[in-house]
């Protein structure tokens, strides 16, 4: 249990690194090892070593660690753009929001009535905090490359609250999720470059502006 | 008698031995860049020689522009006597000898900071304004840190407090604490102290009209304060108070000149943060020092 505890530690500590990089490379890589981290997750939570077991962690640490990160990192090579991040919200706010979130996350799952087995574990306030981290990556950053990190973050954290289901739900559905959230951002690749050629940047209050 | 007695020794020990730890950090550094460096116990000539020196003061200050370092000074050693040593010795600890410490350390960096504003200079004002702005982040985290310790201990007092060890938060308080320790004496990635830039310098652009035995006092004061800051973080994070006398002055010691090493090597493998980025940093250790705490509060509510 405490080592799964202190993955999920990392994988908030990560959160953090993700809101506090002034970088667009820094924050790809926080995404993509959040990802690494959360997709050994089931291996230790899931007792009987089933294929699927494996199948799913081999293609959750693929995916979230290495392919989407590539698309990621070759749309932000083909757009060369500067690698600034640009925050809407500064560094430090959303840093302190950041880990007021994580703290609050603590307190609230205290208050829920949990199962016994998942009373002393962490990942139901990790899976809160990093939700909000997405969040916050989505609306506190102007760069398209950032929101679909904070996409992919928001993601994880609901990756993460399934976990607590692992037993329960048939580990085909965490599959289909994967293949969903890959198309996505293969999708959004193409889209990052449209933006790119229509804007010349990809800032997104470029969108808000109504012209002919 | 026995009690003075006691009290006198730690006095002399903390104020002899503080000098040899900046001459250490810069034997790391000159050693990284292939350099023979400067002797390591060049910081007691360098003081010897500024005792001799005269005083030179501008027209312009008051008495408290001699008196500020000197109460700098006292401050810095009233803080390193509350600190204990593990078992080396039975220190006098009273309830909330935790708070009169940061108490301290705010007493000194406002009486650094006064005798700078003093002589109506602007470098040293500008200095002064960084200084205190950044101890604002800095003091938080080491509250925070010295908060954690408490609730692992359930006490505020020091020498119970850093008795006990930390559980799960070691690592994070290390973390926080090593940033703060970094912060707080004007190391690398805050401040770079062997810069004469005016405009980049925080911690010496504060001191630049100070000469003679008041520069001496402060030059003495900052090098009390790295290894106060380097024994607070080792006595958080190891149980040295557990151990027996001897085995706990060397686990002091060495731990002391890791922490020096470390620094040493920050120093020369790391580059100054530039000036918008170190607040972000600063929170950064605060956080760690917060997260201990959690740690701490959870563990021990378990």
């Amino acid at each position: 249990m405490s080592a799964l505890n202190l993955l999920v530690a990392l994988a908030m500590g990560l959160n953090l690194m993700a809101l506090a990089s002034s970088r667009l490379p820094s924050v790809i890589n926080a995404a993509a090892c959040q990802g690494m981290v959360l997709g050994v997750l089931p291996l230790l939570l899931g007792a009987e070593s089933h294929w699927l077991v494996w199948l799913v962690a081999v293609g959750t640490v693929a995916v979230k660690g290495f392919v989407i990160p590539g698309l990621l990192r070759r749309a932000l090579r083909a757009a060369r753009i500067d690698r600034e991040v640009e925050p809407l919200l500064g560094f430090v706010p959303s840093l302190l929001v950041g880990a007021g979130a994580m703290i609050g996350a603590v307190a609230l799952a205290d208050a829920l009535p949990l199962r016994p087995e998942h009373a002393g574990s962490l990942l139901v306030p990790a899976s809160f905090a990093t939700i909000v981290s997405g969040f916050l990556l989505l609306i506190g950053r102007t760069k398209a490359i950032v929101q679909v990190c904070g996409y992919l973050i928001l993601e994880n954290g609901i990756y993460l609250f399934g976990l607590l289901l692992i037993h329960a739900t048939p580990l085909i559905v965490e599959a289909g999720i994967l293949l969903d959230l890959t198309v996505a951002v293969f999708v959004i690749g193409i889209i990052v470059d449209r933006i790119q050629r229509e804007f010349d940047s990809l800032d997104t209050r470029n969108f808000t502006v109504l012209r002919e | 008698m026995k009690i003075a007695f006691d009290l006198i020794c730690r006095l002399v020990v903390w104020l002899v031995l503080a000098p040899l730890v900046p001459g250490i950090i810069n034997k790391v550094k000159a050693w990284v860049a292939g350099r023979r460096g400067p002797p390591v116990l060049q910081l007691y000539y360098d003081l010897g020689r500024l005792w001799r020196k005269g005083v030179v003061l501008s027209t312009a200050v008051s008495p408290g522009f001699v008196a500020g370092p000197a109460v700098a000074w006292v401050a810095l050693a009233g803080a390193a006597m509350l600190l204990p040593a593990g078992s080396l010795w039975p220190v006098e600890a009273f309830r909330g000898d935790a708070i009169l410490f940061v108490g301290l350390l705010a007493l000194a960096r406002f009486a650094t900071a006064g005798a700078a504003l003093e002589t109506g200079s602007a470098f040293e004002g500008m200095g002064a304004a960084r200084e205190v702005s950044y101890a604002v982040l800095a003091e938080a985290a080491i509250i925070a840190a010295l908060l954690t310790l408490s609730l692992q201990s359930r006490s505020v007092a020091l020498a119970e407090m850093l008795a006990t060890p930390v559980g799960a938060g070691a690592v994070l308080l290390a973390g926080g604490l090593f940033t703060v320790l970094l912060a707080e004496n004007c190391r690398v990635p805050f401040d770079d102290p062997s810069t004469h830039l005016e405009l980049t310098m925080i911690h010496e652009a504060m001191v630049l009209d100070h000469s003679g035995p008041p520069l001496a006092a402060i030059l003495h004061g900052a090098s009390l304060k790295l290894l106060m800051f380097s024994v607070l973080l080792v006595e958080a994070v190891l149980p040295i108070g557990k151990l027996p006398p001897l085995a706990a002055a060397g686990a002091l010691t060495l731990a002391v000149l890791v922490i020096a090493l470390a620094v040493g090597l920050v120093e020369s493998l790391l580059a100054r943060l530039a000036f918008r980025r170190v607040p972000l940093l600063l929170t950064t250790g605060f956080l760690l020092c917060i997260f201990a705490m959690l740690a701490t509060w959870r563990g021990g509510g378990r």
